[in-house]
């Protein structure tokens, strides 16, 4: 098995207050088969052991499902590896002496709570806002009545394959939620069980959007390249149109959204 | 009573008017380039083609109000937009490295206002009464004498070459970007629809260079 | 004490029928007086709080994670079943109900097992509404598939992402009673005590993971649905944060904990590839129809480059010891069979702490029978999972897979109104016994967790409702204060131990132990041996530990201090009931009890039973207490998949 050494620059801060900064650490002696995460492992146990306080960093499944893990590594959301989370990420993918950059995602709207560990509470706000279907529990029609056209299901679940971990914020030049956002108003918007609401689904949506303080989408598509499950951007070109034409044509107002 | 939202609430809505706006100041760019080139065709043809505009009241009134309000949405919207954008992330990243953009896209909001001066000038250097900038000496009448006269000077032609890589680079960026804006997209065109606007984000800019530099080195002759 | 089920009598096809109608109700105009707490926002969990929001009720919910959307439900792979029969395979709710008993090894409850059946139709109903984007076919209707060796394609799927897509159906449904104001939910936030109040259960203390504000909330009724926990074993497929501590909390209160030693361990992990390992990845067992299991024949060729072993060199053990199912036997028999043959030294891959723990899953026969393209569709993505973890491509190289532990059956005893020993408990999901017996069938842990939440909990919460007085205790209570106060002292005293050992390697000796002990195959001798060494352990655990910060503020060596603490005391109970259970079924296999050809015995005349715990106050000395079973419809076998 080989191993290897980095020099690691982890991002440090106590809490919300503190100002934060920089410092470095060694990871000596990391197998290449071990994971970005199972590495901070290591060295967490060796600052233990020193008694000082463990890097704080979030992960709950570590097998790139939950969208718990996000870190930005060397510039990049989740690491350098294509639609892979940070606790998918493998040390083969680094080189021995290599230095690691380590941050949190940076945005206003996902305030650092410490260390690497950041507050994503915005995003479960935006899904109360409007991202979900209302079907009372209990009272639906027989499953197989609504045939859904296969490429129609196929597409909504790529949409729906969004992990909600954030990555698309942490790596868009204005920390924009415009991918995470639209992913989810194209999955319910494609099946005819959320046509229904679809016009106030949207405007709610991309209202909490804006309140939560998320910048707006200027086309760098950035969100798509870092996104793990390779979201694509033309779901934001459909949250757009279908902004707009609720916006043109929706026969009642809606009141703008607040941050809770 | 909580307020209604209303599209100039929304950033996507925002967003929508500045790419429309902008449409809008595209196609008037375009047709600025092919009108001036008729520069290339002589004096007769192309004070001819100016007074015809001026001639038409209607169109060239119609066109100052829409361009006007184009620009002011435009700008408005992109200050606003700028503002919110730049907030969003109030501590930056000690390391970043973009995996996808392209240049023109990170430069927009560069571009943007370094054309919005831009065109101050050159509103003033071709409105009367003018700019008097060397031997320029503005003419209400002979618009290509203006023309050959304003880019004899060195420095001036440098800075319309400038002014127009600039809004080559913009909309690089913004011609195709703009669909995506306005939710004009589809899987099978958005690879050529890409390309396209790219394309005539570059032939903008090449013939609006073309033009002064013509003038320069003399393929472009003052009127005899 | 007697353990009632409450099960309603009369045909088992109208049991349910006729038991929701007995049910008492609680008046709409009522509800928003009653305060429910739910903890966890799994399928369980979320299903439970958003349907009870729904019907009016204050509900407040709480989770570790950041997000309800990040409980490990999202994980789950392979699908969930339902008798749909929309395939015409001959499928019923009876079929599915008796598979469910036999494969549970005939150690459920007949009448939750066919409640469970009975539900699971008008389950895929309310996620298909909720817009959950199952597979489907061209002709737009639903697409399913056989999983786990059913005879039947009962499976719903929606790619190998299902759990995610059921807990996105749930999250979205919970947020949307969020923001009706019907649900308050408490991301962070971890549930450290159980509070009772003259022997019914009246709230919960929780510990704010970010402020470390230990707090009490005081409610009319407590549901758990905290999920499994496999994690005693340290490596496991579950989460990082899964843990028992919600459950062993409520368990020292007085609720018993039933067969804690059925633990499922699942066929097809990814194996351990060194001592920094965190966690172990599930590949989907669907794996398993079309990859062929193979050790070497030859010890000498174990290190050898696989490619390298002749046709004739190879041991496809499980084709050769099962003919008829082949690759295709159960988890538990799969299992064993790959730790014998590991155990035998004839294991494959690198050597970690001095053994190949490793069989092969090779694709190759398939590859050249289906094709490249095809291949790739069906498990393209499992394909890239493996990759990235390995470095290793399946498509070139077999696959290598080991045993891991992934789902535990037992958890808190409930009666059929999944209510627990302590009156205004009621546990859910994969945190109660539940209804798979000694050993769950594929796809059917998700259709519990969702027919308990949507379909059950939100009834039976209410019968118990209507028969209390909404606010009974108010949250200056003094046994309300006591139980904060013996938080907050637990917790200053995990800080204070000032040792030297973290609390993750307490957490890795302990759960080697277990694996060894108690894990796929177990012996009377070395379960003594573990229930001796585990109080050892236990002890230097108090005695060494050491947790760096403070209380006040994020703390995740805090946290998982006291998830260790508590899996120690479930380790115990985990192995004496172990070593109780002297017969083998389902995930629990006893060495001494089996046939001559290696399979699992069960004793029917003395262990057809529920053996559920009762804390003591003495983690080694509990109280057995026994529910005996019953079997009117499915008339007790022997399992055979010779
Ligand atoms: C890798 C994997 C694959 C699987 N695949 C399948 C499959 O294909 N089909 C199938 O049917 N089953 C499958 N299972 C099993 C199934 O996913 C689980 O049994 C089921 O989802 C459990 O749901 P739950 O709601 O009971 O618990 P969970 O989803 O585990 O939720 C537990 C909840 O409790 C909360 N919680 C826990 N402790 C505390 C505490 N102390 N305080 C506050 N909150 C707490 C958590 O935050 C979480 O919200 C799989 C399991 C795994 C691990
Ligand atoms: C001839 C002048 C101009 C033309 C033809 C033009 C055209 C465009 C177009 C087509 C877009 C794309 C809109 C979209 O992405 O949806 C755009 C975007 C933009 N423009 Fe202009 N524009 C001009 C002048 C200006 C000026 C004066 C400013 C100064 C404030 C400006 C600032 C911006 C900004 C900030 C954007 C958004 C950039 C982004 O989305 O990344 N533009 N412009
Ligand atoms: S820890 Fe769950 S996605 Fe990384």
């Amino acid at each position: 098995m080989s191993t290897i050494n980095l020099t690691l620059h982890v991002w440090r801060q106590s809490g919300p207050n503190d100002p934060g900064g920089f410092k470095d650490y060694q990871a000596k002696g990391i197998s290449t088969h071990a994971s970005f995460l199972e590495m901070l492992d290591v060295v967490n146990e060796e600052l233990a052991a020193r008694g000082e306080e463990p890097i704080a960093f979030d992960h709950d499944c570590r097998e790139g499902i939950c969208g718990m893990c996000g870190m930005v590594v060397n510039g990049r959301p989740h690491g350098p590896q294509v639609e892979t989370t940070t606790c998918q990420l493998h040390m083969r993918q680094f080189k021995d002496g290599d230095e690691v950059w380590i941050e949190p995602w940076r945005a206003r709207s996902f305030p650092v709570i410490k260390d690497l560990v950041v507050d994503r509470s915005a995003f479960d706000r935006i899904i109360a806002a409007g991202g979900y279907i209302s079907a009372r529990t209990g009272s639906p029609r027989d499953a197989n009545e609504i045939p859904i056209p296969k490429e129609a299901s196929d597409l909504a679940f790529e949409a729906a394959a969004c992990i909600g971990c954030g990555a698309c914020v942490a790596a868009c030049p204005n920390a924009s939620a415009a991918l995470f956002t639209a992913a989810k108003l194209a999955h319910l918007s494609l099946l005819p069980q959320g046509e229904p609401e679809q016009q106030d689904r949207v405007r709610k949506m991309v209202s909490q959007m804006d309140a939560e303080g998320f910048g707006h989408c200027t086309n760098h598509f950035e969100c798509m390249a870092a996104c793990p499950k390779g979201i694509s951007v033309d779901y934001i070109a459909k949250m757009n149109r279908d902004f707009l034409k609720a916006m043109i044509t929706a026969r009642t107002d809606l009141p703008k959204r607040e941050k809770q | 009573m909580q307020k209604a939202l209303t599209l100039a609430d929304s950033t996507v809505g925002k967003k929508a008017l500045l790419a429309v706006s902008g449409l809008v100041l595209f196609g008037f760019v375009l047709g600025h380039m092919v009108g001036n080139l008729q520069v290339f065709l002589g004096p007769e043809v192309f004070n001819g083609y100016a007074a015809t505009l001026k001639g038409n009241l209607p169109l060239l009134w119609g066109t100052r109000i829409v361009l006007s309000v184009s620009v002011v949405t435009h700008i408005v919207m992109a200050v606003q937009l700028m503002g919110r954008s730049s907030k969003a992330r109030p501590v930056g990243y000690r390391k970043k490295d973009n995996a996808v953009t392209s240049y023109a896209a990170i430069t927009m909001k560069l571009s943007g206002p370094l054309l919005f001066f831009y065109i101050a000038f050159h509103i003033a250097h071709f409105t009367a009464p003018g700019l008097a900038l060397g031997n320029y000496e503005h003419s209400t009448t002979d618009v290509y004498a203006n023309f050959v006269s304003a880019f004899t000077i060195p420095w001036v032609t440098a800075l319309y070459v400038i002014a127009q890589l600039l809004l080559g680079l913009h909309l690089y960026h913004g011609a195709w970007s703009l669909f995506q804006t306005l939710g004009l997209s589809h899987p099978r065109y958005d690879g050529k629809k890409r390309l396209v606007a790219q394309v005539f984000a570059l032939l903008i800019m090449a013939g609006n260079v073309a033009m002064p530099i013509a003038v320069l080195v003399g393929v472009i002759p003052p009127a005899g | 004490m007697e353990l009632r089920s409450n099960e309603p009598t009369g045909p088992i096809e109208a049991r349910w029928d006729k038991h929701r109608f007995d049910m008492k109700l609680v008046n709409p105009a009522n509800r928003r007086k009653y305060q429910v707490i739910v903890v966890g926002t799994g399928l369980a969990g979320g299903a439970a709080a958003a349907a009870l929001g729904e019907q009016g009720y204050h509900v407040k919910a709480f989770c570790y994670q950041d997000s309800p959307r990040r409980a490990h439900s999202i994980a789950a792979q392979g699908g969930i079943n339902a008798a749909k029969n929309y395939q015409n395979d001959g499928d019923s709710v009876f079929r599915l109900f008796y598979d469910t008993v036999k494969g549970g090894d005939f150690r459920a409850r007949e009448s939750n097992v066919y409640r469970l059946a009975q539900v699971s139709v008008n389950i895929i109903d309310q996620c298909v509404a909720q817009g959950v984007p199952f597979a489907r076919e061209y002709s737009g209707l639903l697409a399913n598939r056989s999983f786990g060796g059913a005879q039947v394609s009962r499976t719903f799927y929606a790619r190998g992402q299902t759990g995610q897509q059921l807990l996105l159906g749930a999250y979205q449904a919970l947020e949307r009673q969020i923001d009706a104001g019907t649900v308050k939910m408490f991301p962070r936030t971890e549930m450290l005590d159980l509070i009772v109040v003259d022997g019914v259960a009246r709230g919960i203390v929780t510990r704010d993971m970010v402020t470390g504000k230990v707090q009490a909330h005081v409610a009319d009724v407590v549901l758990l649905a905290t999920g499994g926990y496999g994690n005693v074993f340290f490596l496991s497929t579950n989460a990082k944060g899964c843990n028992v501590t919600a459950s062993w909390r409520a368990h020292r209160r007085g609720a018993f904990f039933a067969n804690p030693c059925y633990t499922q361990i699942h066929p097809t992990c990814i194996p351990v590839s060194g001592a920094f390992q965190s966690k172990l990845t599930l590949m989907s067992e669907s794996l398993r129809n079309d990859g062929r299991v193979w050790v070497p024949k030859r010890q000498e060729d174990c290190g050898k480059d696989p490619a390298q072993i002749p046709e004739s060199e190879r041991d496809y053990y499980l084709e050769r010891i099962y003919p008829s199912f082949g690759n295709l036997v159960p988890r538990d028999i799969a299992s064993r069979r790959a730790k014998n043959m590991c155990d035998q030294g004839m294991g494959v891959g690198p050597v970690v702490d001095g053994a190949r723990r490793g069989v092969y899953l090779d694709f190759r026969d398939a590859i050249q029978r289906l094709g490249h393209k095809a291949v790739s569709e069906r498990y393209g993505n499992l394909f890239d999972m493996y990759e990235r973890i390995t470095g290793e491509s399946p498509y070139t190289h077999p696959m290598r897979i080991y045993p891991a532990s992934h789902y535990t059956m037992g958890g808190l005893w409930v009666d059929y109104n999944l209510m627990s020993t302590i009156p205004g408990l009621f546990v859910g999901g994969e945190a109660n016994f539940s209804d798979h017996g000694a050993n769950r069938l594929g796809a059917s842990a998700l259709m519990q967790g969702l027919a308990d939440g949507y379909f059950v909990l939100p009834y039976t919460v209410g019968n118990y409702l209507a028969q209390v007085k909404p606010g009974a205790v108010a949250e200056d209570h003094p046994e309300v204060k006591r139980v904060v106060a013996e938080v907050e002292e637990r917790v200053s005293r995990l800080l204070s131990i000032g040792g030297t050992r973290s609390p993750d390697s307490f957490h890795r000796e302990l759960g080697q132990l277990i694996w060894d002990k108690c894990g796929m195959s177990r012996t009377a001798e070395g379960l003594t041996e573990a229930l001796q060494k585990i109080p050892e352990l236990r002890e230097q655990f108090w005695s060494d530990l050491r947790v760096t910060g403070g209380g006040e503020e994020l703390n995740q060596t805090l946290e998982k201090a006291g998830r260790v603490a508590d899996f120690f005391e479930l380790a115990e109970l985990l192995c004496r009931d172990a070593l109780t259970r002297e017969e083998s079924c389902g995930g629990h296999f006893r060495e001494e009890f089996a046939t001559e050809e290696g399979e699992a015995k069960r004793d029917d005349e003395h262990f057809q039973h529920v053996a559920a715990w009762q804390w003591s106050g003495d983690p080694s000395k509990p109280n057995l207490h026994q529910e005996a079973l019953s079997f009117e419809y499915v008339k007790p076998s022997a399992r055979s998949y010779k």
